[in-house]
């Protein structure tokens, strides 16, 4: 009976299901909303998809500390990068430069990431920098706890330069998909979409996700059914 | 055997400073076997494109080959990201290289060499590079092909390989290898033993680059892939004279 209170001390970890893809144009970044204590949920409205600079966001997975610090050194170096190079950071040195500090530090460091962003010489790129600090740009990739059930998903319905709407969809589908069925992910689907014409921040509450197997249309309460023309929907 | 949710790392440090000495205990996105062996005009080597999570295959575009200089090819399994490292590392051995412009340029053997010092020396302070080279190339029509390991034991031969490559391709190497293979042979009994590798390894994808180096210089691959035969009658039956085994 007490065991499920020594969690309330437990890390903040983000299980976390994380996302980022290519499309013709850009990338759309795209993540979970919970972040957990064991058990216990301690946010069920985390935005787990972070600002670097104008053009390059970070989704961020594991522990909630370590990745959360490690944003704001990333972020402290591009800012001074930004101002020696006199316009705008390229997403790769975004990316290299986490990286460099995962690497660097692979020993303390819990933390999976996910960089994407747009610049003006590559447009629209994405990479991966999993435990161990291992950087790869690709076309798309997943990470997180929930990454686990997406992964078959991801290799029937990929498939390059989609359109903006259709990355989007995908990504709301794929989170939405991770979150029945990972445990440590739940909450609200945020996307980040970032192209030319800049940065678009989406919110997809829980209702108005889709349905998937065994889940059901959500109800006020179970009363509203009796009002119904049936006298009882209920079952003896 | 890696428990992804383990917290071990955040305690490690509770004795000690920050400044104590960073180990690596254990590798995250690791490649597996690499194989290389010399023929009669340069040197070959075979690596697929994975990149594994624990057991999970989680990458299948991971370059493991790369060029060093003019002259050489190095090849990784291991840990990903202390291979991107060694190659920062080469890059700049050879830029500095490059820039004494003095007509002289490091050949595999130095090459080699260097990596062995940088492998057995991070060994030493129990904070390896998680990797098993190879590392081979042609330089004033003499050949080389070596090995290190993550612990610093390296040896040249006349075909090499790491992990799995080690126990399933060097056997079949050791029987059909000999001087004076051409390219097409070389291709052929690389491919020979990627595709054992691929049957038997857990951790072997089907999709693989082959890397040459001549006197004339550098060329990998397109990534390609591999058939495979399943079509027998053992397989099809494979109880037929034993039922119940499987």
């Amino acid at each position: 009976m007490d065991s499920i209170y020594n969690d309330l001390n437990a890390p903040h970890s983000m299980g976390t299901t994380i996302i980022g893809v290519t499309y013709d144009g850009g990338v759309v970044l795209g993540a979970d909303s919970r972040t957990s204590t064991g058990m216990y949920v301690a946010n069920r409205a985390s935005d787990k998809i972070t600002q670097l600079t104008d053009n390059v966001y970070i989704c961020r997975s594991g522990s909630a500390a370590d990745s959360q610090v490690l944003s704001d050194y990333v972020r402290y170096y591009l800012h001074q990068h930004t101002i020696q190079l006199g316009q705008p950071a390229t997403v790769k040195v975004a990316a290299n430069l986490v990286r460099m500090v995962s690497y660097n530090n692979k020993n303390m460091l819990q933390t999976g990431l996910i960089v994407g962003g747009w610049d003006k010489y590559e447009g629209g790129k994405i990479y991966g920098i999993p435990l161990g600090g291992t950087l790869l740009e690709q076309p798309f990739t997943i990470g997180g706890s929930g990454s686990s059930y997406l992964y078959g998903f991801f290799d029937q319905v990929w498939k390059e330069g989609m359109t903006q709407d259709e990355a989007e969809k995908l990504v709301v589908k794929a989170v939405s998909l991770a979150i029945a069925r990972d445990g440590a992910s739940g909450g609200v689907v945020r996307t980040v979409t970032i192209n030319k014409d800049g940065v678009s921040r989406k919110f997809y509450p829980g209702n108005t996700l889709p349905l998937w197997h065994e889940e059901l249309e959500a109800k006020d309460s179970l009363l509203d059914s009796l009002s119904a023309t049936s006298p009882e929907p209920m079952v003896s | 055997m890696m428990n992804l949710a383990d917290s071990a790392p955040a305690t490690n440090n509770m004795l000690g400073s920050e400044a104590d000495s960073q180990r690596t205990l254990y590798p995250y996105v690791t490649g597996t076997s690499v194989i290389g062996i010399k023929y009669k005009d340069g040197l070959l080597f075979a690596a697929d494109m994975g990149g594994s999570y624990g057991s999970t295959l989680r990458y299948k575009s991971v370059e493991r080959l790369k060029s060093v200089g003019k002259h050489s090819v190095i090849g990784a399994s291991g840990e990903i990201s202390d291979f991107q490292e060694i190659m920062r590392y080469l890059d700049e051995l050879i830029l500095f290289d490059n820039m004494w412009d003095d007509g002289n340029s490091l050949g595999p053997k130095e090459v080699h060499n260097y990596l062995t010092r940088v492998m057995y020396n991070r060994r030493n302070k129990f904070n390896p590079l998680w990797n098993s080279l190879v590392l081979g190339g042609i330089k004033n029509g003499k050949k080389y092909l070596g090995t290190v390991s993550m612990i610093g034991v390296h040896y040249e031969d006349d075909h090499v390989a790491t992990g799995f490559g080690n126990h399933l391709a060097r056997p079949i190497l050791r029987d059909e290898w000999h001087e004076n293979l051409t390219y097409e042979e070389g291709v052929k009994l690389l491919e020979k033993c990627m595709r054992v590798l691929l049957y038997r390894d857990r951790s072997a994808v089907n999709k693989l680059q082959i890397a040459k180096i001549t006197e004339e210089g550098f060329t990998v691959s397109e990534p390609y892939s591999l058939k495979t035969s399943w079509d027998f009658n053992a397989f099809k039956n494979p109880t037929l004279d034993a039922e119940g085994s499987w």
